[in-house]
């Protein structure tokens, strides 16, 4: 019992390290990838960023409406539904545009990472290169994590606006607030060190998301099941990684 | 050939729109009236009491932005609060004689320093310290002398 215990505590340690060293090794690599090989980053831009843009916006839109909603519904008890806008920004700026950009990130791109390069370890494509002195992991896996590290950010701004927009859409269409005091309000209360906020905010739930995903890709059992368990996992990680840092960051910025 | 120009597409697009949101949400949902200027000069102001006066709170003037609260320290040899401010160097005519009072936006809103124009021919410069000056008032201590009135009636400073 005892020993189980130690040896989880080792393994996890372990892990943790190998992890740290993996991550190392990526940015060592980043800078000749981006030199040499930027078409293979565009190339996982587009793959993380641009094909996971219908989510983001639709998500955004009524995250944005809902939050307008319930503001609305609940400033109006004070008379003060005029600063459900600022309400609104600053609720998605500092907080649910980095967060849920960051959950819907690990499901529709970090799971195909992670799927991808650990179908690619399950039919052998990564030792094939090996064989052909073409290292994988400057190929394949640091162009992957380059792609979700720019990408996260832009996704995290565009859901932020994306989601006011659906806030006035509902505020000032449906419910009739004033447009002036809905963005005047917002634009007294929202500063420049929030902004700054969510841009930390996302830059590091980026960094941690593609992480997770080609780290559990790389380091996948090299059969069906292992792979299905990797994108369970990076899932899973993330989400657990995202909210946790979120919380760190939200406790320093304060 | 095609499919490679696709992408690029794609990613130019999305890069596109990222920056495009970035710009939005930095320039129309901060303050517009975020104070900024070139040249400044400080005066201070001391009060027996700043309430939830923070740094960077705005000093106004006829309900114009023209200056930011740069730090409030206390002093503990007078045993009073000393807020030092920047204040816009465009405006160098304020008399010297101006009080500052510590003042709310709203009935919950932030406070800022309120800055009332005396008739001195003389005017603040770098360094300066208005003499006249008026706490906050501390909303707590506004219903207590209103709940114990007729017993003490000492008035306010």
């Amino acid at each position: 019992m005892l020993r189980d215990l130690y040896y989880t505590l080792f393994e996890f340690v372990r892990t943790f390290g190998a992890l740290q060293l993996f991550f190392l090794r990526l940015l060592i690599h980043s800078p000749t990838v981006i030199w040499r090989r930027f078409g293979l980053v565009v190339g996982q831009v587009y793959n993380a960023g641009a094909l996971s843009l219908v989510i983001i916006i639709i998500c955004g839109v009524f995250v944005g409406a809902v939050l307008g909603l319930q503001g609305f519904s609940n400033l109006s008890r004070f008379n003060a539904e005029d600063s459900v806008g600022a309400v609104a920004a600053l609720a998605l700026v500092k907080e649910l545009g980095p967060v849920i950009t960051a959950l819907l990130f690990a499901g529709r791109a970090g799971t195909a990472l992670s799927s991808e390069i650990g179908l690619m370890k399950a039919t052998d494509q990564l030792s094939a290169m090996e064989m052909m002195a073409v290292n994988p992991i400057r190929r394949v896996v640091v162009p992957r994590f380059l792609g979700g590290v720019v990408a996260m950010p832009l996704l995290a701004a565009i859901f932020s606006m994306v989601g006011l927009l659906g806030a006035h859409l509902v505020c000032v269409s449906l419910l009739g607030v004033d447009v002036g005091s809905f963005w005047q309000q917002m634009q007294q209360s929202v500063e420049v060190a929030d902004i700054n906020e969510g841009i930390v905010k996302s830059v590091v739930f980026g960094i941690a998301a593609s992480l997770l995903a080609v780290w559990e890709g790389y380091n996948a059992i090299p059969t069906a099941e292992g792979v299905g368990r990797a994108t369970t996992r990076t899932v899973v990680l993330t989400a657990i990684v995202v909210l946790i840092f979120d919380f760190m960051i939200t406790a320093v910025a304060i | 050939m095609q499919q490679t120009r696709t992408v690029e597409l794609g990613t130019g697009l999305f890069a596109l729109l990222g920056m495009g949101a970035l710009f939005f949400l930095s320039t129309q949902t901060t303050g517009g009236e975020d104070f900024s200027a070139d040249k400044t000069f400080e005066i201070t102001a001391r009060f027996d009491n700043v309430g939830s006066l923070r740094p960077r709170a705005p000093v106004s003037m006829s309900g114009v932005t023209i200056g930011r609260v740069k730090r409030i320290e206390f002093d503990p040899s007078a045993l009073d609060a000393v807020v030092t401010m920047d204040i816009d160097a465009r405006y160098d005519q304020i008399p010297e004689d101006s009080d500052a009072s510590v003042l709310t936006a709203g009935l919950l809103g932030s406070q800022y320093i309120g800055l009332q124009a005396g008739g001195s021919e003389f005017y603040l410069e770098d360094g300066s310290e208005i003499l006249l000056t008026q706490s906050a008032i501390v909303l707590e201590s506004l219903i207590g002398k209103f709940l114990v009135r007729g017993g003490s009636d000492e008035g306010t400073d």
